[in-house]
């Protein structure tokens, strides 16, 4: 295996042909995200025949079609529900769910609160954006207090949501988020989801300057960074301060969005034991069998 | 674990070979029969012993069920489950009916084979769950948007929920396309004599998958493998052929083409036409007392059983009355419905619902004979004698 150095061969070994041009506007950052994606795969070592990939609807989840492999683009919300399908046909498929964030808490809250519960053994790569990008900019359950969509003229009164704080609830064995100005943290992380048994989420905080920046005041990409480095802390920061910092320390980070790796854990998933329960099944009819002779 | 079909096994779970079984058990048995590896369900009544009977017997062959959140993850799953490998299937009735119809139209338009039964029961809404109706006869035809062609069998007894079961799993695996057993809360929760067919006299149709040169394969074209055929082989996730599956419009190689009117074009004729093409060779009907009979019942599944009983009072007293029973109902059988109508005075539709095969009927026979609906609803089926009285016109 030739060893890949430079981000052109990388996009050589994973880019579908034909695809081309993406439907990605200037200083998006879904690029990035795959770009992560591609290095964590490329490091992993792993034989992309045999990485599916499965999609809803929005920008995200244009995503599988730019990469050289199986993908299923399916209905808004429901990606999470055709992968589980696909991993329940072959579990030795690695399964990877891009989304986005209206596409999987909004419309696709449920089939993602399942799956995580059922700890389906996929990985699902969420780009949040706060935004429906892709028709337009309209609010989205991520969207931050105040923030203006075309259904918000006026601004968001409702709470976001956080999706990784929900997922860590439902028990799922990896957690993490991150942005898309810091390459290391990020692959490091996917390589770990993608190699976890059991459900995974990567949520990624990634710029929509057209939808979202520019009814924000955030048009300006490097606008739009600098309120990512201000508005988000990495949790270990978060939880020192939390524990020894100043009141007026507290009071500053409190309303942050923390990025790290927040759950790590080694729960059964659902195949495992769906394995084991055709198993037992096995050893009983034998038994069964054996006594009646 | 990959399931593979092993028919020693199959029979061993399903036990003896002649039974007294529930109709919806029937269709456990007809999808075990046809290999059936995925079953992705929610419960709902009247159908609900469908993925009880799933949720015990797939595990011992081999296969995956799993209780989604709904019943748009189920048939979401059942698909995933199929571009996995598997044959999938799912089972609801009208309330799940209506929310699986998002992903009927994806299966559709992505071709991807999988089985549908609906045990209908009466609504709208959440009407009578437990009792039988025929209400979603056009839904399976038109309740997804867009243009589309629909595979529906209606079975009238539980040995048939057995064989149309099997029989949609290759309608669908032929064509490509979702079929749906449209069985009843009657039929659904009947319990018959059935007999468990042997493996020889078991016809079974899989997909064409895929062997052509990867570089080569074009995942959604026609004829490329096989001569005159609109249907392409298909490239099971996993095999190589990294085919990307979408339900937007695509071109032939599966690429979104949103913005051409002839890609969408040729896409929706061809996934349409690989079904209309063959509508007369699919006919699946049963005749009874056609040959001389004046007035004809034309009808499918549980309502099939009183108006046989009425056409039979009717013989008795000398009526020339015969009866068509449509085995399966999607796609309809024009040409065979205008012969008929051709040669008697009068059609009776009886169906559990207000009216809604009648009208292809009447599409087809209003130009030859009379043509009359006799409609019930409020889950009762029609006692023989109320439908003889259409005999004599109202």
């Amino acid at each position: 295996m030739v060893e890949i150095k430079t981000a052109d061969e990388l996009n050589k070994k994973f880019l579908r042909e034909g695809m081309w041009p993406t439907i990605f506007c200037n200083g998006c950052g879904h690029g990035v995200v795959l770009e992560y994606t591609f290095w964590a795969l490329e490091e992993l070592g792993w034989d992309m025949d045999n990485v599916i990939f499965a999609s809803g609807i929005g920008c995200s989840s244009r995503l599988p079609g730019y990469i050289n492999a199986d993908g299923l683009h399916t209905t808004h919300g429901r990606a999470i529900a055709f992968a589980t399908g696909i991993k329940a046909a072959n579990p030795d498929f690695n399964v990877i769910v891009f989304t986005g964030d209206g596409d999987c808490s909004g419309i696709g809250g449920n089939h993602f609160i399942h799956a995580a519960r059922r700890n389906i053994d996929i990985t699902v790569i969420m780009i949040n954006n706060f935004i429906y990008g892709m028709t337009g900019g309209q609010l989205a359950p991520t969207a931050p207090l105040g923030s203006i969509a075309t259904t918000a003229p006026y601004g968001n009164i409702e709470h976001p949501f956080d999706i990784s704080n929900l997922a860590c609830a439902l028990g799922a064995n990896y957690v993490a988020r991150w942005g898309v100005s810091h390459p290391y943290q990020p692959i490091k992380s996917l390589k770990e989801g993608l190699q976890k048994k059991g459900f995974s989420l990567l949520e990624f905080l990634a710029p929509c300057p057209t939808a979202y920046g520019r009814r924000n005041k955030l048009g300006d990409i490097k606008k739009h960074w600098a309120w990512y480095d201000n508005n988000t802390i990495l949790k270990e920061d978060y939880e020192k301060i939390m524990k020894y910092g100043t009141e007026e320390e507290k009071a500053q980070v409190k309303d942050k969005i923390q990025l790290g790796v927040f759950q790590d854990i080694q729960k059964s998933g659902f195949f495992e034991s769906y394995e084991k329960l055709v198993n037992r099944l096995k050893e009983k009819e034998t038994k069964a069998k054996g006594a009646k002779k | 674990m990959k399931c593979k079909r092993d028919p020693k096994r199959i029979r061993e779970v399903l036990g003896k070979k002649v039974q007294f079984i529930l109709g919806d058990m029937a269709c456990v048995y007809g999808g075990l029969l046809a290999g059936v590896s995925f079953f992705g369900g929610y419960p709902i009544t009247p159908a609900s012993e469908v993925a009880e009977g799933m949720a015990r017997m797939l595990p011992r062959v081999g296969g995956t069920y799993i209780q989604m959140e709904d019943e748009i993850g189920s048939i979401a799953a059942v698909i995933g489950a199929t571009w996995g490998g598997a044959k999938s299937m799912t089972a609801t009735s009208g309330p799940g009916f209506s929310l699986m119809m998002e992903n009927y139209g994806f299966a559709v338009m992505t071709e991807t084979p999988c089985v549908i039964v609906n045990v209908q029961r009466t609504g709208p809404s959440t009407g009578q769950p437990t009792l039988g109706a025929q209400g979603d006869m056009m839904q399976v035809r038109w309740g997804t948007h867009g243009d589309f062609e629909a595979l529906a069998l209606a079975p009238s007894t539980v040995q048939e929920c057995i064989d149309f079961t099997v029989e949609a799993f290759n309608l669908s695996e032929k064509y490509r396309n979702p079929a749906c057993v449209m069985t009843d809360g009657e039929v659904g929760h009947l319990r018959e004599r059935i007999i468990i067919p042997d493996e020889k006299d078991l016809k079974l149709i899989n997909r064409v998958t895929a062997t052509i040169d990867k570089k080569k394969y074009i995942p959604f074209t026609n004829s490329q493998t096989r001569k005159n055929c609109k249907v392409p082989d298909f490239a099971t996730f996993g095999t190589g052929y990294r085919t990307y599956v979408t339900g937007l419009t695509h071109n032939e190689k599966g690429f979104p083409a949103t913005d051409k009117q002839p890609d969408h074009e040729r896409l929706v004729k061809r996934i349409t036409e690989k079904i209309t093409d063959d509508a007369d060779k699919l006919v699946m009907v049963e005749k009874i007392n056609l040959d001389d009979a004046d007035i004809a019942f034309v009808t499918y599944g549980a309502t099939a059983r009183p108006a046989e009983s009425a056409m039979e009072i009717a013989r008795k007293e000398g009526k020339k009355v015969g009866l068509l029973r449509l085995k399966l109902v999607w796609p309809f059988p024009d040409k065979l419905i205008t012969k008929l109508a051709k040669d008697v005075d009068k059609i009776i539709v009886p169906e559990m619902n207000l009216g809604q095969i009648v009208h292809p009927v009447k599409e087809v026979a209003c130009k030859h004979c009379e043509v009359i609906s006799a409609p019930k609803i409020g889950g009762e089926m029609h006692l023989p004698m109320e439908l003889h009285k259409y005999l004599e016109g109202k």
